[in-house]
């Protein structure tokens, strides 16, 4: 092979290359990207059904109940227009708490009930999921409309 | 009064880096000698000015000003001193100031070590690095001053974050920041050499060691933010994909390719121009990070519009520095072409290999990362992208990386074929193998493809780094410090292979709920929950178990998680318990008290999990250790030798 060749020939390699993993990144990507909704957006229906999604809103008072003695805890997520009721089963981050903001990974169950197999641990208390602040943001304006 | 000291020493610093930005490009510009000479002194000038500044917002802290904001907002009387301390570059504002002080020392160190570089050279690099000097003091006094006042002073402050509360997390900044800043001299040495228009080997030689120090502290800042997420944040979460952490990751990743680009340079005067993109790329993901991690564009795009002034000042300077380079790239850098051919099978092609490489893994993490704002820009939905994505396309690049380094061991300069080495790349490989294969069938009982995978790829890079020189050692040959810290940091790689593929595919993790006297088995270990009391620390209050936990019946370690409440923000916090060796890491976390005295759990057994941060510290040490190599200063010595000899230019401090 002239060197010509062999350059040419690496050259190609590596664009081949490059392109193989675009298109698998890409695929990648495609498949394993997880929307966020709140629970507005859920009750709008805008979830498909089995779909894995992200759930934010705020812990709201009063709603954390768990099964004395057992890891299973309910709470409800809301945005302040509506409610969606969660099933954790583990150990919840340090941050979890009543009238703060969370995030949680899962799926719908048939009777409505969103079944969480994470919820996301938060970095600091300031912190609060940008979507999360959006939908409350979003909430808010509406009720400071309606009233 | 100290305050106002403090920043009117940062607003002389401004003034100074202007004047050191000023002097040193024009200077050299015009060649006017004496506006160059005014360099070196404005650099001692911003050091100064700087270390004050910084010690003024020490004091601040040390003594409890809570009339200073950033003490207010940050601090309390019950905190430990170091905390208070660690507190000055625990926020936005201070980490401004920190990261100017560090870049002021990074160039102190380059003035007085680079004396004997070509005056023009020299004035321009110093230039390069008081212009962004320049920029960090005009944005941290224009929109982030640490020293701003608080008209009420509050009695108390409330308090430093308790995660931060750490010392892990301590360090962790200066030695990121100390890196990040590293890389803005390979920058402003990039920089300097378009300029010149004249980019030699021993430019390459030296800007090699001041990059790999940069890359060394950085490799140990990477490694201290996982290490304290893994043990403080306590759910044994070491590596999340992240923003943060992938912001952190990228220049990691630029950095290695730029090193191993810099010896291709260095050696054959070969990738001058990619050298120089990848030293521009670098810093340019240094500043990102640090700015997307300080100022809030990581939570949201539309903190932007909440501090309008930031984000302006932000998006300006990084088009201002990364757009400034990369057309004075465009314009300047195929003056710099090089001719000189190698074979495919070279060391050469190898070295571009792994740059390829790293920098689809970089793209495939940046993508990652930006994914869910560009979505949110573009109003297509809200979006996050997490490990599912991460995991496959960041092994896709770097698997095939790691097989390469073990070949590209073998290889030579210029030549290609491996020559006499193919056979040792092929004994080494099957060698790998059956140890991988021994592992999985005689210990572990396969689980999954990455186990078996990760071990044949981590024990191919060991062997096949160690086979040419311990050749050497025994042939009575002596190593040069170059091709040990080489060797060692390859290894540090190999090791961190093993590691965190088999802690991956092999960990085991449950959530439980226990009562005192219960027990919970997960693989050969029994975790039994045998008591819990009251304690107290400084500045907090806590729930503490005792966890022993039995193999076979023998006892293995005692675990103390704790659950702490921090009396200033009533926040509480799990304080995870390790029990470690070499073959595995247990760990506990406490949840919550469930009633009727039972408490939720975590607990993990991870497999191999030191090996993580051996083979980060091994890498470090590897950087460090080829610096010291005689062949820098050596050249040093020659072109002093050849350079006009004058009293202030022969004892470089």
């Amino acid at each position: 092979m002239t060197p010509r060749r062999k350059r040419i020939l690496l050259v190609l390699g590596i664009v081949a290359g490059v392109a193989i993993a675009a298109g698998l990144g890409l695929r990648a990507f495609r498949s394993n990207v997880m929307f966020y909704f709140d629970p507005t957006q859920v009750a709008a229906g805008q979830v498909k059904t089995g779909q894995r999604f992200q759930l934010g809103g705020m812990v709201e008072v009063g709603s954390v109940k768990r099964q004395t003695g057992s890891l299973e805890i309910n709470f409800v997520v809301t945005d302040f227009q509506h409610q969606l009721p969660v099933r954790y089963t583990g150990v919840l981050p340090d941050l979890f708490k009543e009238n703060s903001g969370v995030v949680a990974h899962g799926r719908l169950d048939s009777s409505g009930t969103f079944v969480a197999d994470e919820i996301v641990a938060k970095h600091d208390e300031n912190y609060m999921p940008p979507a999360v602040k959006r939908s409350l943001q979003k909430g808010e304006s509406r009720l400071g409309q309606g009233t | 009064m100290l305050p106002e000291i403090g920043e009117f020493a940062m607003i002389l610093a401004l003034f100074l880096a202007a004047a050191q930005a000023f002097f040193g490009i024009a200077g050299a510009w015009k060649g006017n000698a004496r506006w160059m000479s005014a360099v070196a002194p404005a650099v001692a000038g911003q050091f100064v000015m700087l270390g004050l500044a910084f010690g003024c917002l020490i004091w601040s802290f040390v003594h409890n000003d809570f009339s200073v904001r950033m003490v207010a907002g940050h601090s309390n009387t019950a905190l430990p001193i170091y905390y208070r301390v660690a507190a000055a570059w625990g926020n936005h504002e201070g980490s401004l100031l920190f990261w100017v002080f560090v870049l002021s020392t990074w160039t102190v160190a380059v003035a007085a070590l680079s004396g004997s570089l070509p005056r023009t050279l020299y004035a321009r690099v110093l230039g390069v690095l008081g212009f962004i000097s320049t920029g960090f003091l005009l944005f941290s006094l224009a929109t982030s001053n640490p020293f701003a006042r608080l008209q009420p002073a509050p009695p108390d402050g409330v308090d430093l974050n308790p995660v931060l509360q750490d010392f892990g997390l301590t360090i962790h900044p200066p030695m990121l920041y100390v890196g990040y800043v590293g890389c803005s001299v390979a920058f402003a040495f990039a920089i300097a050499a378009m300029l010149e228009g004249k980019l030699d080997q021993t430019w390459a030689r030296w800007t090699r060691p001041w990059t790999t120090v940069a890359w060394m502290f950085l490799t140990v800042g990477v490694a201290l933010g996982s290490w304290w997420a893994y043990y403080e944040l306590g759910w044994g979460g070491w590596w999340a994909w992240d923003p943060v952490e992938n912001s952190i990751l990228m220049p990691w990743l630029l950095c290695t390719a730029l090193i191993h680009s810099l010896a291709v340079t260095d050696k054959r005067g070969l990738f001058k121009s990619w050298t120089l993109l990848l030293a521009i790329m670098t810093f340019s993901f240094c500043l990102l990070a640090t700015f997307m991690v300080r100022s809030g564009v990581l939570v949201s795009v539309h903190s932007f519009a909440s501090d309008p002034a930031r984000g302006v000042f932000i998006l300006a300077f990084l088009v201002l520095v990364i757009g400034g380079a990369l057309s004075l790239y465009v314009w300047r850098a195929p003056l710099l072409r090089s001719n000189a051919g190698f074979d495919i099978t070279s060391r050469e092609s190898f070295l571009l290999f792994n740059n390829i490489l790293l920098v689809i893994a970089t793209a495939v993490v940046f993508g990652g990362t930006m994914a869910p704002f560009i979505s949110d820009l573009l109003g297509l939905g809200t979006l996050s992208v997490g490990a599912p994505y991460f995991n496959p396309t960041f092994v896709l690049p770097i698997f095939p990386l790691l097989a390469l380094v073990s070949i590209g061991v073998f290889s030579r300069w210029k030549r290609g074929g491996l020559g006499d080495s193919r056979r040792r790349v092929i004994g080494s490989f099957a060698l790998a193998v059956a140890i991988g294969l021994g592992l999985i069938l005689g210990i572990y009982g396969d689980r999954s493809l990455l186990g078996p995978i990760g071990v044949v790829l981590g024990a191919w890079i060991i062997i096949a780094s160690l086979i040419d020189p311990v050749d050497r050692l025994r042939r009575g040959l002596s190593l040069s410090p170059a091709v040990l810290g080489m060797t060692m940091a390859h290894i540090g790689l190999g090791v961190l292979t093993l590691g965190v593929t088999t802690m991956e595919a092999r960990m085991l993790a449950r959530d439980i709920a226990l009562h005192t006297g219960q027990q919970v088995k997960l693989g050969d270990y029994a975790f039994n929950f045998d008591s819990i009391k009251d304690i107290e620390g400084p500045n907090y209050s806590a729930k503490q178990a005792t966890i022993t936990v039995t193999r076979d019946g023998k006892l293995v370690n005692t675990l103390l998680p704790e659950r702490r409440t921090y009396w200033v923000q009533q926040q509480s916090l799990a304080e995870a318990s390790l029990g470690i060796s070499w073959t595995r890491d247990l760990l506990v976390t406490m949840g919550e008290d469930l009633g009727n005295g039972a408490w939720s759990l975590r607990v993990q057994v991870r497999p191999l999990m030191r090996f993580v941060w051996l083979g980060a510290i091994l890498m470090a040490l590897g950087g460090l250790l080829s610096t010291i190599d005689k062949r820098y200063r050596k050249r040093v010595e020659a072109t002093q030798a050849q350079a006009v000899p004058s009293p202030s230019q022969s004892q470089p401090a």
